[in-house]
């Protein structure tokens, strides 16, 4: 097409070739977009998608591309469709321009095309189409067409997406609901699909199963297409049946579905019978559970003939299933066992399977699995099968002395990383029985030499040490090991140390120097606190009561057994609820990886902000020529140069001046923009509540301290509606405005509600620090679930900043003059490093923490030091405590030098925390 | 639910990318590129983008976009098919040498997305062949959109099947008077049935049905059996006019027992599980186990099915191994084949796993060919027709070099390839296919069965 003269060895002249090529490239496709032969159109519009997609730059081409959108031909509209969903956000004045066309073809006699103008509609996030689109889409979802009414339903989600007010003025939801009752299938699947999605978004039950609902969805299972099936399985396993009859009557009618050929089918199948299963309880309905059981087996085995994806899925739900109803697969254990040729990632998958569902009964041929296993190639998995037969010793008493037996053939084997593995778990098998398999060790220590891994190494050391009564030359072993001392991994010094001073107690005569040796090592010439605390803990006992000692090092140690790998069975709950979805795949709660879309934060309001920040910058460097006028005039050195300082004025203010957008951001009377977020942390787990999970944190919301709470109800199966709330007395003098707390409406299970309590100072709650010692900034709380009569506490740190009252920024020259009165001894220093990149300009510092109500004073570049600048700011607290603070930058390095002068020396450290915290988020 | 689907090409660049919602931004397609150096933890990635393409996609994405290839090409085979990277996960897939990925933000059915991306596959198999390759998906792009748009709204799946796909969306060679009216077609597109359109007409209706049958079989060095199993699958491809109800039935045990009285009882199969086309009716299934369904025009895969019990082993294999010293071995293999006199297997190969440091062999074997082959460390012995109830033998002498380190021999399982046509190994056939039309037309049905070798593995 271009023109081949262009490309020549031409030298200087190249580049003006290449670009009339481009502009001749672009012109003959637009001639091509206005041609009136529609092939030719075709072509142009595919020409122009393909240079899209490689990442050119066609956006000059819209009003081009857009005509050809006024066609009959469908081929010719998807294409100019899939251009303007491309460049609908970088064009959104342009994208206007569609509009008509949109709203004309979403009335089209052909039903595709209806379907189209909808679909596409939806996907473009322009608020200005939003607005129009509402109309053509109340239309579409009564269209008589199915195909144009499924694509509705989809399309109500996208717009929940962009307007969910828009959505609810509208009454699209009840629509939705219609939509479930459709005589079309694909319909019904898209519509559940549809309020499932809002549902989730918006935290509340849209979806609202009622019993007709209920009878349209078990009908629609059957007819719809297998997507369709999944998403009603997936909105059948969040509701609850009233009774158990319900959910039998329910579990009949989806136990087909484990025939499915799509596994996403089966497994939703299988989460819902499985959550249906606990409403059925056991008593009168044993005998159904029982057939569900056997019922369940076969299509959870079959799974594992699928594509390894599949079995990959299907195996992590296995384990969680297994866990729960351990019964399902008690028999199946043989399914389990590796194929030569597995995926890695299923081959360990299945061993975790086996692990724990090996009982008494098979564990002869499980073991002879593991040994054949653990002659394989890949080492992780040898590893992984050596430990799995420690793990079948440690849970099964009557088969250990087998699997030792089979251990130390492997050990025979002398490869090295086998024989490490083997260490570490004999160490465990001897936890769990001891004084019952000691002979063994004479064995082990016949492979010392091969030990080169810090765990393999810590746990032959522990058992030296353990049964150093029993080893004839532990002290020589020993010895070996303290040669490299310190070179060795922590975890290795730590069992080296406890190992000799056991030897020591049972053996005291020959190990003196030995123990004398080690504790030096650890005491004086190791830098690893752990170590030294540890090693003085020793020579103290020794050195004071040998017998205490012997009480405390040679003292009985708790058995341990096989529950490493069980989950905590609350977590187990909420896992099991969750099968057949990411959340089983990777053993956590949903709240810990999904993370809510915050709406209005993304696009345009972002750009809004960089330039603000753009403008910054540029009053900035303005202001850095001014400033080092001055300062060449000024001359003088550290702190007491302020004299330059108050010459600055005129300029500093000036600053402030040129950032005229500054009071809308910060100053404005409607405070709620400038408000900061709390900066919450998960205070108390749900296992010590009662199943309630609770996150605080600390906000000043217009002048008044404020405690926010996330209530998270994990697993309580009583609703949260009302606690009640008290403070004991702290640094701060806090306590609760009002001491309840009401929930409305109540949190459910796997529901949360964030609640926030106003705190107000009250002198009486005061505790003073001791004389001398920093304030503490642990704030105790007590809380009482009303509705349970469960009490339960937590502690929080305060977040001092929040009492920054608005009044705090003082006049320069009180400022000086505070500053040079304050005693050096009242002067706090630190330095913060690994500062996010905004925290590195003072304008942006100045700007955050003018939201916290922290006052920049004034700012200077350090004299003779190239890039340094120096910031000074104020604080008061609403309690009346002035803070005053120099943060040191220099430009380049992520750190700031942070000085702070107080004369309530004791909450200093508080504030300085403040700062530290408010710099690093 | 899926926020974009792209697809990779071995090199990390995106070759095709769908975005379907707004939690995880559009990535400039080929804006960067990543060159994994040598095999070790070193690599560089140069980004080409300019100004004008960083408008396209915002940093936090693109970043961990990369570091998803990252992960990829680093760890070649990587951990798991599902990485977690900043609360986005990753799934994906292998297609030759391109990766099929999704991407969300949302605690999505892990096994939909996989399903979906399988289905996906399928469906551009269906349209650019089974091989296709990276150009064939360049040389089509506004196809796959197309087809990408169509078969996913929203992050939702939508009709993936190939048959109605093809009856809108077909190469951009629009021909008007073969497509039928939009409204038929929306019907078809969103009906009960989608898999199959009216108005189909054969002169001559057939039906072809394969039973194919994998054998997994798993014998200790002791000559126990760990595990042996059969896996099937029922093929049909069907030339039926109309809309034809089909009957089909197995000679599944719990079937017959319930339907011979008494008397004559021939002994059906026991099927453990299976699974069937979305074709089948599940739900008369569940009631009284008839397989019942409409079926789509062409080849399909009815069911597939799983037997575990009284599995007819068409091998037996006796291996032999003798190591002596470090510098020889000796492998005996006695191979015996287990079915009747009038058929025979085809394609058989028999891999001998022997020592890496193997240096020289001697080898005897009855019939077929064997010989070394150092790349596969392994005796290789083709045998392409084996007659039933034959007995042959291998006989292997080898010399080993001494190596520095001696280490033990990791003895690999001895491997079995072949098929057995007009056998199945789990004793399944066909009793019957009933085919129902209005018009009442005749239909000829041709039965064919074929068992291979799934894992078929001998440890020694």
């Amino acid at each position: 097409m271009a023109p081949k003269d262009g490309t020549p060895s031409g030298g200087g002249s190249d580049s003006r070739f290449f670009n009339t090529n481009k502009k001749g490239e672009m012109h003959e496709l637009r001639m091509e977009l206005h041609s009136t032969d529609r092939n030719i159109k075709v072509d142009a519009v595919k020409k122009v998608i393909a240079s899209m997609t490689v990442g050119k730059d066609v956006s000059m081409l819209f009003t081009d591309v857009l005509n050809c959108a006024q066609t009959a031909n469908i081929e010719l509209k998807k294409l100019v469709y899939l251009y303007l969903i491309n460049y609908a956000k970088s064009q959104p004045e342009l994208t206007l321009l569609a509009v008509n066309t949109f709203v004309k073809d979403a009335s089209d006699p052909n039903p595709l095309i209806r379907a189209l103008a909808v679909r596409t509609m939806g996907c473009i996030r322009v608020d200005r189409i939003t607005e129009y689109l509402c109309e053509p889409l109340g239309r579409a979802l009564r269209d008589e067409d199915p195909y144009v009414r499924k694509t509705a339903a989809v399309c109500v989600a996208k717009l929940y997406d962009i307007a969910p007010e828009l959505v609810r003025e509208r009454g699209f939801i009840e629509t939705l609901h219609d939509l479930i009752s459709d005589s079309n299938p694909s319909v019904v699947a898209n519509g559940v699909a549809a309020l499932s999605e809002i549902s989730e978004t918006s935290g509340r039950d849209v979806m609202k199963i009622s019993a007709s609902v209920l009878q349209k969805l078990l009908a629609a299972l059957n007819e719809c297409t297998e997507w369709g099936q999944v998403f009603i399985l997936d909105s059948l396993a969040k509701y609850t049946p009233a009774d158990a009859r319900e959910a039998e009557g329910i579990i009949e009618r989806v136990t087909p579905r484990l025939q499915h050929a799509n596994s996403a089918v089966v497994m939703s199948a299988v989460k819902v019978i499985l959550s249906y299963m606990d409403v059925m309880g056991g008593g009168a309905h044993a005998d159904s559970i029982r057939a569900l059981t056997r019922k369940l087996a076969p299509p959870l085995v079959t799974l594992l003939n699928s594509e390894p994806e599949i079995q990959y899925v299907a195996l992590r739900n296995i384990n969680l299933i297994v866990q729960k109803r351990p019964n399902i697969l008690e028999n199946e254990i043989k399914v389990f066992f590796c194929k030569y040729n597995d995926p890695i990632y299923v081959k360990m998958e299945k061993l975790e399977i086996i692990i724990k569902l090996v009982s008494e009964k098979n564990i002869d041929q499980v073991l002879l699995e593991l040994k054949e296993y653990a002659t394989e190639v890949d080492v992780d998995f040898v590893r992984k099968s050596v430990s799995a037969i420690g793990r079948c010793a440690v849970k099964l008493d009557r088969a250990a002395e087998r699997c030792i037996g089979v251990l130390l053939e492997l050990i025979q084997t002398k490869v090295n990383y086998v024989v490490q593995e083997s260490v570490i778990v004999i160490k465990d098998i001897f936890r769990r029985y001891p004084n019952r398999y000691e002979s063994i060790i004479a064995t082990l220590c016949d492979n010392l030499d091969t030990l080169d891994e810090p765990q393999a190494k810590a746990a032959m050391i522990w058992i030296i040490g353990e049964y150093a009564e029993r080893i004839d030359n532990a002290d020589e072993l020993l010895d070996a090991f303290l040669e490299t001392f310190e070179e060795e991994d922590p975890a290795v010094q730590l069992q080296l140390l406890t190992a000799t001073v056991k030897c020591f107690l049972k053996n005291p005569e020959e190990t003196q120097d030995m123990v004398q040796r080690v504790l030096d090592l650890a005491t004086e010439e190791s830098d690893n606190p752990d170590l030294r605390d540890r090693g003085f803990i020793y020579w103290r006992l020794l050195s004071t009561d040998p017998e205490a000692a012997k009480l405390v090092v040679l003292g009985d140690k708790p058995v341990i057994e096989d529950d490493t790998f069980r989950l905590e069975p609350n977590l187990l709950n909420v896992l099991v609820g969750q099968i057949a979805t990411l959340s089983s795949i990777y053993h956590k709660p949903p709240e810990a990886f999904v993370v809510r879309a915050k709406r209005g934060a993304t696009g345009s309001d972002g750009m809004g902000v960089g330039d603000l920040g753009d403008d910054i910058e540029e009053g900035d460097e303005e202001e850095y020529e001014d400033d080092n006028d001055v300062n060449r005039g000024g001359g003088g050195d550290d702190l007491l140069d302020i004299g330059g300082l108050s010459m600055n004025d005129n300029a500093a203010s000036s600053n402030y001046g040129n950032l005229g957008l500054e009071p809308d951001m910060f100053g404005a009377p409607t405070p709620s923009v400038a408000e900061p977020e709390a900066r919450m942390s998960k205070v108390c787990a749900p296992e010590k509540s009662g199943g309630i999970e609770l996150w605080a944190g600390f906000r000043q919301v217009q002048g008044a301290v404020k405690l926010e709470l996330d209530v998270r109800n994990i697993s309580s199966n009583v609703p949260v509606s009302t606690l009640a709330i008290q403070l004991n007395k702290n640094s701060f003098g806090l306590s609760p405005a009002a001491q309840q707390i009401m929930c409305n409406p109540p949190i459910p299970v796997g529901g949360s509600g964030r609640h926030s309590v106003e705190l107000v100072v009250n002198p009486a709650m005061l505790v003073q620090a001791p004389a001398g010692q920093p304030a503490s900034p642990q704030i105790q709380v007590a809380i009482k679930n009303m509705t349970t009569g469960l009490v339960f506490y937590f502690a929080v740190n305060f977040a001092f900043e929040v009492l920054f009252s608005p009044d705090g920024a003082l006049e320069r020259a009180t400022f000086i003059e505070s500053w040079k009165s304050i005693d050096d001894k009242k002067e706090l220093y630190g330095t913060v490093s690994d500062l996010p990149p905004a925290s590195t300009d003072i304008d942006q510092v100045a700007a955050k923490f003018k939201a916290h109500h922290i006052f920049l004073i004034a700012r200077r570049p350090v004299p003779n030091a190239e890039g340094q600048e120096v910031a000074y700011f104020s604080m008061r607290t609403t309690t009346g405590m002035v803070f005053m603070a120099e943060l040191t930058f220099k430009k380049g390095v992520n750190a700031a030098k942070v000085c702070l002068k107080t004369e309530q020396i004791a909450y200093g450290v508080q504030a300085k925390v403040a700062l530290e915290t408010l710099l690093r988020s | 639910m899926i926020s974009m689907i792209m697809v990779l090409n071995q090199k990390g660049e995106i070759m095709i990318s769908r975005q379907y919602r707004d939690d995880v931004s559009r990535v400039a397609a080929d804006s960067f590129r990543i060159q994994v150096r040598d095999s070790d933890t070193c690599f560089q990635y140069e980004t080409c983008s300019t100004a004008r393409h960083s408008r396209l996609f915002t940093k936090g994405c693109f970043v961990f976009v990369v570091s998803f290839i990252v992960c990829l090409f680093l760890t070649e085979l990587a951990p798991t098919p599902l990485l977690s990277i900043e609360n986005c996960s990753f799934l994906y897939t292998r297609h030759l040498n391109m990766y099929f990925v999704a991407l969300t933000k949302s605690n999505v059915n892990p096994a939909l997305v996989f399903e979906y991306l399988f289905q996906k596959i399928r469906v551009l198999k269906a349209y650019l062949g089974e091989e296709f390759d990276e150009s064939s998906m360049r040389n089509n792009m506004t196809l796959i959109y197309e087809l990408m748009d169509e078969t996913m709204d929203f992050g939702y799946p939508q009709n993936c099947a190939v048959d109605v796909l093809r009856l809108y969306i077909n190469l951009g060679n629009v021909k008007p008077q073969d497509e039928p009216e939009p409204e038929q077609l929306t019907k078809q597109i969103t009906g009960a049935i989608d898999w199959r359109r009216e108005g189909i007409r054969y002169k001559k209706n057939e039906v072809y049905i394969d039973v194919l049958e994998s054998v997994n079989l798993l014998i200790s060095s002791s000559g126990n059996i760990l595990r042996s199993e059969v896996t099937g699958k029922v093929q049909m491809n069907t030339k039926l006019t109309g809309m034809p109800e089909c009957k089909f039935g197995l000679n599944d045990k719990l079937v017959i027992e319930k339907e011979s009285t008494g008397a004559r009882k021939k002994p059906g199969v026991e099927i453990d599980d299976c699974t069937f086309h979305r074709c089948v009716r599940l739900g008369k299934f569940d009631a009284d186990r008839t397989i019942t369904f409409i079926p789509p025009d062409g080849e399909f895969e009815l069911m597939r099915y799983r037997v575990n019990d009284n599995v007819n082993l068409p091998f037996r294999l006796i291996p032999a191994v003798q190591e002596e010293g470090q510098t020889k071995c000796s492998i005996n293999l006695k191979v015996i084949a287990n079915f009747s006199e009038k058929l025979f297997a085809t394609h058989v190969v028999i891999k001998v796993p022997v020592p890496k440091n193997t240096s020289k062999s001697k080898i005897k074997n009855s019939f077929g060919r064997a010989k070394y082959e150092p790349e596969q460390n392994a005796i290789v012995w083709r045998i392409k027709r084996f007659p039933g109830k034959a007995e042959c033998m291998l006989s292997v002498d080898l010399e080993l070099v001494r190596t520095v380190r001696p280490k033990a021999w990791v003895r690999p399982p001895i491997n079995v390839e072949f098929q057995v046509p007009m056998f199945t190994a789990s004793g399944v056939h066909v009793r019957f296919l009933r085919v129902y039309d209005k018009s009442g037309y005749h239909t000829n049905r041709w039965v064919r069965y074929i068992t291979k070798a799934g894992g078929y593995q001998v440890r020694i």
